[in-house]
């Protein structure tokens, strides 16, 4: 489980985003997150509930948008989201394909913070 | 007072990529190429590995290893047979390798000594996906004691991979191993991905295996 060295990053991240806008307190932290991503967002979820004790983000709220995997089909000249990350090939036409144009993502897109 | 909303648009592990990417830059300016070892605990990581070392030394090639484990220096120990300088990294109950472990454990070594630098991961099928090492080629391990279907149930890991390799074939028959599943299922999560099958204990795949490692090159 390395969900809790990820929201450390997270947690550390965020409190520095918000120094440099001046915020006072972070309410919530928008997090975007692949399939591919190798964490998982309940531990996500669970770490971030004790993780922000002292923080410029106590008491905030972490929002996950889950990313669904995207891939490029050649043949269809189409990116097409894969619904099965067990089967990596075009759910339209069946053509194997690994070329990954979304999916990997763990990021933080913004947050919500006040500002005196 | 409004609440405010404040683009950030930053990778959460951001400091390992950068780490890594410099990493990576100062390995392939010392003309080193690395590979990131990962696999179950229990695959034959350090047993493929003992062998590789000693055959691409035989062959003249300058190998080194670094070595992950939560606790011991076993492997590293058994590694060290093979003449190849080693180093453990003690990670005492951190389930992965980072960019920053490499980086302090690369300290003293002069790298342009050094041709090829292997990385062998903690046995975790999980974690370590999330960490670049500032490798460049991430190999993933699976034996044929562990199941035909390991792939479909770590799909993350083996799609980040770039080259599977499914050890302890000499058990193969013993554990009514299906080959062609095996690797139907490895490119199902990576389509076109390089497969070998060697057994480290009776050598057979290895000169496969050690041909392909001598023809790797780092990209400058």
């Amino acid at each position: 489980m390395h969900e809790l060295s990820i929201v450390h990053s997270i947690v550390e991240t965020a409190a520095e985003a918000a120094a440099l806008a001046n915020a006072t307190h972070v309410s919530k932290v928008y997090l975007r997150l692949g399939v591919l991503s190798g964490a998982v967002k309940d531990s996500l979820l669970f770490c971030y509930s004790f993780s922000t004790q002292g923080t410029l983000l106590e008491g905030s709220s972490l929002e996950i948008e889950d990313l669904p995997v995207k891939i490029f089909c050649a043949p269809c000249n189409q990116v097409q989201d894969l619904p099965d990350i067990q089967r990596f090939r075009c759910p339209v036409c069946g053509t194997p394909s690994g070329d990954v144009r979304q999916g990997k993502e763990l990021e933080i897109g913004s947050i919500e913070c006040e500002v005196p | 007072m409004t609440p405010r909303i404040v683009e950030v648009r930053k990778k959460v592990l951001s400091k390992n990529d950068e780490l890594a990417h410099i990493l990576r830059e100062r390995l392939h300016a010392a003309g080193v190429f690395t590979l990131n070892l990962v696999s179950s605990p229990g695959t034959g990581k350090t047993a493929l590995l003992q062998k590789t070392l000693a055959a691409m030394l035989a062959r003249g090639k300058k190998v080194a290893a670094l070595v992950g484990d939560l606790e011991t220096d076993n492997d590293a120990r058994r590694l060290a047979e093979s003449g190849a300088p080693v180093r453990q990294i003690q990670t005492h109950g951190c389930c992965h390798l980072e960019a920053n472990m490499i980086a302090s454990h690369l300290e003293g070594w002069e790298l342009n000594t050094i041709d090829t630098l292997f990385i062998e991961n903690v046995g975790n099928l999980v974690c370590p996906a999330s960490y670049d090492l500032g490798e460049d080629m991430r190999v993933a391990l699976l034996s044929v004691t562990e199941g035909e279907d390991k792939p479909l149930k770590y799909p993350t890991m083996f799609h980040s991979s770039d080259v599977a390799v499914i050890t302890k074939m000499d058990l193969a028959e013993a554990c009514d191993f299906d080959r062609d599943l095996a690797v139907a299922n490895i490119r199902s999560v990576r389509p076109e991905m390089q497969v070998f099958e060697v057994s480290a204990k009776r050598g057979t795949g290895m000169d496969a295996w050690i041909e392909f490692l001598l023809r790797q090159k780092p990209q400058v």
